[in-house]
């Protein structure tokens, strides 16, 4: 019994699936946080669609696929919060037309050229089949991203809670925005491969939805979704070798299972909470 | 809120005793002829100019819509004048911030009330201008924040996560940072919004002791009734500046008729509908739906009411 518990770590490509993807899963929590306290959910799975037709064209130039899908993000980015600044429309119409033409010229430039990437790994992840140059990628920008993220949290967590007060200590929120959009299309490109395209969302969104339930104080609430990122990443990539499953699918029914979890018994903000809440309130009135 | 007396007046600054090696500034706001435009390229304010200098609180007073968030916009350096200047403490607003020399205090409906920091946590946002990049508070950062909390008298309430307070003690924890910034410059957005009676008069009393320090403040304001109470400068705006000065020659009638058209409530009494004589004092009440502002005398010279506040609220 220990030994078959055990056996995934007996084969190299299980335990590097298991590290990579706890890794990529803690760098996207961290992000998460700020992305769910702006309405921004959306922006995530925005970039990581966009950054298709960056990596397709990546592998048509023989380039580090990383390199075009950072590329892709990046316009992707920059066009939404430009149309969004110049055109009367609303946030969401303006991030489902950018995402969707970017995730639609991907495709094409896929299908034209069938042997140059596999489709169904960019959109379904393939963490198993890693290969180490791609490793070494996915540690690069998640090592990078965590080292910026250490340093400026505080300043980004400013940023986000009030823009004006921001520019009043000397920081500028526009300049701020852009880094943490660089830093999001850079990690959306690391989920791509554990995950995939479809599922990253899950990835930015749901660890930060589950911390917010369990803390009112943004520190503990980093901590507390890459604690959920990481654990959950692991464990779904240690399970699929049982359950022979995909990868990304477990993780992502991992963190929702966590998020429940979270939102029935949460200390404070859970459902079990609220009622007894509302049951001494209603003592209290006779 | 409970029965405590709010005394916000009363200790020193905390920013500034916390912070003693700082060269004070002399704070003024400098606005030249700037005209700027919304992002579809139509003008919200025109060529509007104002000087304010140090211990001053101005009142900015016009209808919605007439461009009071432009400006303000435009002072924090979100906007840019597609023509003229703006100069804070002799300094391009970029510059002028950079040094700190701003604070703000939001509305309400700007702030997130769901983020997830306690009442310390905002409130040490304020000091982080004053600390090295990491943000990483020192003792002098604590104090500061002790000394703003106990001010505005918010200390028990420092671990409470900000959406937990009442709408009076929201406004003072975002008035404790703009304290523990210790800014020469306060810029405030509606602080009598959505605030009790008793709070009210605190904020004005702060305010005031602000003032007597050297500071300049200015505040956007619906609550007409309240500004003779505590400001010392008038600037009246609809796309332009149609009057500004000191509260006693700016704030008449005829410049509030000229600044709200139509969309106050203008009550007169008195005169001849009310009696017989020939006594020609009537009372005009002009209100913007929050406490009114009381005119009294002969058309034309009416003077200000300025009520007991302890009965009439």
């Amino acid at each position: 019994m220990i030994d078959l518990l055990f056996e995934p770590f007996g084969y190299n490509y299980m335990t590097k699936a298991i590290w990579v993807s706890a890794l990529v899963g803690a760098v996207c929590a961290f992000l998460s946080c700020y992305l769910i306290l702006k309405g921004w959910a959306l922006m995530g799975d925005a970039l990581a669609h966009s950054v298709v037709p960056g990596v397709a064209l990546a592998y048509m130039l023989a380039l580090p696929y990383a390199i075009g899908a950072f590329a892709a993000g990046f316009v992707a980015a920059l066009g939404i919060t430009g149309l969004r600044r110049i055109t009367r429309l609303r946030e969401d119409a303006v991030i489902g037309l950018v995402f969707t033409t970017l995730f639609a010229v991907g495709l094409l430039i896929v299908s034209i050229n069938p042997t140059s990437v596999n489709v169904q790994s960019i959109i379904l992840g393939n963490i198993l089949a890693i290969s180490d140059e791609d490793v070494t990628q996915v540690v690069i920008i998640a090592a990078a991203s965590l080292a910026i993220l250490g340093f400026r949290w505080k300043d980004l967590m400013l940023t986000f809670f009030d823009e004006s007060h921001a520019r009043t200590v000397g920081l500028d929120p526009w300049r701020m925005y852009i880094m943490f959009f660089v830093l999001l299309s850079a990690c959306a490109v690391a989920a791509l491969q554990t995950v995939g395209a479809v599922l990253v969302v899950a990835m930015v969104v749901t660890p930060g939805a589950t911390a917010y339930l369990l803390t009112d104080r943004f520190g503990v609430m980093i901590w507390l979704a890459m604690t959920i990122g990481a654990v959950t990443s692991a464990l779904g990539a240690y399970v699929s070798y049982f359950l022979d499953g995909a990868t990304g699918g477990l993780i992502v029914v991992f963190q929702t299972l966590v998020f429940l979890a979270a939102f029935v018994f949460a200390p404070k903000h859970g459902r079990l909470a609220a009622r007894r809440a509302g049951r001494k309130t209603a003592e209290a009135t006779p | 809120m409970t029965g405590q007396v709010l005394d916000l007046a009363s200790t020193v600054s905390p920013g500034r005793a916390a912070a003693p090696a700082q060269q004070r500034v002399s704070p003024s706001i400098n606005v030249d002829r700037i005209t700027v435009s919304y992002a579809n390229g139509v003008p919200a304010i025109r060529d509007v100019s104002f000087t304010l200098g140090a211990s001053t609180i101005c009142a900015l007073v016009g209808v919605n819509g007439s461009g009071k968030s432009t400006l303000f916009k435009t002072l924090m350096g979100f906007l840019t004048p597609l023509m003229g200047e703006v100069r804070i403490a002799g300094r391009p607003v970029d510059k002028a911030l950079k040094r700190g020399l701003v604070a703000y205090v939001p509305q309400s409906e700007e702030v997130d009330w769901n983020f997830p920091v306690l009442v310390g946590d905002v409130v040490m946002m304020g000091r982080y201008g004053h600390m090295n990049f990491l943000r990483i508070p020192g003792k002098a950062d604590r104090m500061a924040v002790d000394a703003a909390l106990e001010r505005v008298g918010m200390s028990e309430f420092r671990k409470s996560q900000i959406g937990e307070l009442s709408g009076g003690q929201k406004k003072r924890v975002f008035l404790a940072r703009a304290l523990a910034q210790g800014s020469e410059i306060i810029l405030l957005d509606e602080p009598f919004t959505g605030v009790d009676v008793k709070t009210e008069s605190a904020i004005m009393d702060l305010l005031r002791s602000l003032r007597d320090d050297g500071r300049l403040m200015l505040v956007s304001t619906h609550n007409l009734g309240s500004i003779p109470d505590f400001c010392d400068q008038v600037v009246i705006i609809n796309k332009t500046v149609l009057a500004y000065g000191p509260t006693e020659t700016t704030f008449t009638e005829a410049n509030l008729a000229e600044a709200f058209g139509g969309v106050l409530r203008h009550v007169h009494l008195g005169g001849a509908e009310l009696h017989a004589d020939a006594d020609r004092r009537r009372v005009t009440v002009l209100t913007d739906d929050e406490r009114p502002l009381v005119l009294y005398g002969e058309r034309d010279h009416e003077k200000l009411v300025k009520p007991d506040r302890g009965e009439t609220d």
